[in-house]
């Protein structure tokens, strides 16, 4: 036999890694994107003749762990039937064992490639605002994504948005914001019993975009507030196109980045403190819900004030012309119409 | 409320988390891929049981040799015929002294170490000067190092690869090769030569993957698409099964297996 090139190699590689989906209406056209549970191919439905994306767990998953990993992230989004979630088409066994979910194909750019190509604030705090309503529609149904960060956010040619990746997400019992206080109990008890729990002391996550309690393995302290840091984290970086931890290298998790007004001084000083408020080391020091943030958001963008940042007087008097803009126009017509009259006459 | 599998209750981190998935289920994780009795070549290269232990050396220098006589000639400068001398002297040696007995998997990984024993033998062997006494007493291994002389010559060392970088990728190349024979000797001796061929002419045949199509392979063999895609699969799942197997028998426990898997693939970031 001749020796293997390492192109061939590269192609025996790719064949391994390939998942059998024969006698499935499914046909692999090319990997679409890797990560560490699993890849997703474009595929065809031959069915219903369209395209569709596929994920499918790594081969290397030798004990399962992966796959029931995968298993749970399919019945978490198809449970969370949403707008800004994509939905979930199918799920499956591979005859070679691994599992799969088929899910709508997504066509867009990831967050901080729109960012990228995106000036204007306010047409980034609207599709952050979608973000924010995306997740607290999630809270509601008693899922914490726990990874939430730009490259797991979709921004469609339309401006819709998709909130991807929920692998490490959690399914948490079902509580109005008043038992907030109470959760830790409820935690201890979901650890215990629950299919999906995480043992205390295990990190999952992406550390830049990591609420510092999640950083320390704190399950105990698991609850909303975890995914309002990683909204704080996000909005961060999409008024200073950085992540928080990039930003400042001297961040630790228990530490506060840069002031987003330090990297962006031309950024107003109210979204900026939301963005801090978010982003509190302290979690009680955060919004209490994604809902909180989403109505601050919308706040700042109607010209409202927000309870982040107490304004001046001098702010809150050039807000309040901003929002009655027509009727000051309107008295400032009226005025210098009696002031023509009154000078005619005069004459 | 979603019923699930039992073999998802209990994930890795919780109690019980290998016993969960160790039942049967309505999804059998790992399946076939993954077989629950593993026989680690590395860990009985260590047995006292002199058979077993025999056998599992002919496993470790069946994937080691190429890479270590390739790693030799790059790192050490050796000419052809000195280090066919010294990888037949250190294999023979390995034997002999019985090397990888201090292998201890708690301290690196088993490419590591073998690439520590094999620069410690070449320094001892230059300093002694032995070459020519080794050369004239220790051919008891049949290794053919003309084609591995051939492969030297043939493939492409980018310049800026270290020694370790290069004998990693030929490890790799040497697993892969070795799970191909394989793959060739079990579908052949189970009639399903046209498997094998169909899977070389579709995967090794071209420069370009592009350039076969199924249905040119189907005319080439007078066969249907249908079946040139089920012959591949089944070629693809063997193919998978037998370089896993391989894989398994060269690391000596769990954890080490599937942190190679992950290297070997590509895998190493989370989602």
């Amino acid at each position: 036999m001749k020796p293997l090139s390492d192109k061939m190699v590269t192609r025996l590689r790719a064949a391994v890694e390939l998942p059998e989906l024969e006698g499935e209406r499914y046909k692999i056209l090319r990997p679409l994107a890797r990560g560490g549970m699993g890849t997703v191919y474009l595929a065809e439905d031959a069915l219903l003749e369209r395209k569709v994306a596929i994920k499918v767990t790594n081969i290397a998953d030798s004990s399962g762990e992966l796959a029931a990993r995968m298993w749970q992230e399919a019945t978490i989004i198809a449970r969370l039937e949403h707008p800004g979630i994509v939905p979930i088409h199918d799920l499956g066994q591979t005859t070679d064992g691994r599992v799969f979910y088929v899910m709508r194909l997504v066509e867009g750019r990831r967050l901080d490639e729109y960012a990228s190509q995106t000036e204007s604030l306010a047409e980034r705090l609207r599709v952050f605002l979608k973000v924010c309503e995306t997740v607290a529609f999630a809270h509601a149904s008693g899922v914490l994504h726990r990874d939430l960060k730009p490259e797991n956010i979709m921004v469609g040619p339309f401006g819709e948005v998709m909130v991807m990746d929920w692998g490490v997400a959690k399914v948490m019992p079902r509580m109005t914001t008043d038992e907030v206080d109470d959760r830790s109990r409820a935690h201890a008890m979901l650890n215990t019993h629950s299919g999906n729990g995480t043992a205390h002391g295990t990190v999952v996550g992406t550390p830049d975009y990591m609420a510092p309690e999640q950083a320390a393995g704190r399950t105990d302290l698991l609850n909303e507030r975890m995914d309002v840091y990683s909204l704080g984290a996000v909005l961060y970086f999409l008024l200073t196109e950085r992540s928080p931890l990039v930003a400042n290298e001297r961040a630790t998790f228990e530490r506060s980045p840069i002031a987003p007004r330090e990297l962006n001084p031309k950024l107003p000083r109210a979204i900026a403190a939301i963005c801090v408020k978010a982003m509190s080391p302290d979690q009680n020091g955060r919004y209490a819900s994604a809902q909180e943030l989403a109505a601050e958001i919308t706040r700042f963008l109607d010209g409202l004030p927000v309870a982040a940042y107490r304004e001046n007087v001098f702010e809150r008097v050039g807000h309040w012309l901003g929002r009655n803009r027509f009727l000051v126009l309107l008295v400032m017509a009226y005025l210098l119409m009696r002031i023509f009259v009154l000078l005619a006459f005069r004459r | 409320m979603v019923v699930l599998p039992h073999w998802m209750i209990a994930l890795p981190g919780e109690s019980g988390e290998d016993a969960g998935m160790e039942r049967d289920s309505g999804l059998s994780l790992g399946g076939d891929r993954f077989p629950r009795t593993r026989w680690s070549a590395i860990v009985a290269a260590r047995s006292e049981n002199a058979a077993e232990r025999d056998c599992a050396l002919e496993t470790i220098i069946a994937a080691y040799w190429k890479p270590a006589y390739k790693y030799i000639r790059l790192k050490w400068h050796k000419s052809h015929a000195d280090a066919a001398d010294l990888t037949q002297g250190f294999f023979t040696k390995a034997i002999e002294k019985n090397f990888f007995h201090d292998y201890n998997p708690a301290k690196a990984k088993f490419r590591t170490f073998l690439c520590a024993c094999l620069d410690g033998f070449v320094a001892n062997e230059e300093k002694a000067a032995h070459r020519l006494k080794r050369g004239g007493a220790s051919q008891i291994l049949s290794l053919d190092f003309q084609s591995a002389e051939g492969e030297f010559q043939q493939l492409e060392i980018p310049v800026a690869e270290s020694p370790d970088a290069y004998f990693e990728k030929e490890w790799v190349r040497s697993l892969f090769s070795l799970a191909l024979e394989a793959l060739r000797a079990e579908l052949e001796a189970g009639g399903k030569g046209i498997h094998f061929q169909l899977f070389e002419l579709y995967y090794l045949g071209a420069e370009d993957e592009s350039e076969i199509s199924y249905a040119g392979l189907a005319a080439r063999f007078c066969i249907t698409t249908a079946k040139v895609t089920n012959y591949l699969a089944l070629a693809r799942r063997e193919f998978r099964r037998i370089l896993l197997a391989k894989l398994r028998e060269l690391t000596a426990t769990e954890e080490e297996y599937r942190r190679e898997v992950r290297a070997l693939f590509g895998h190493n970031g989370q989602d």
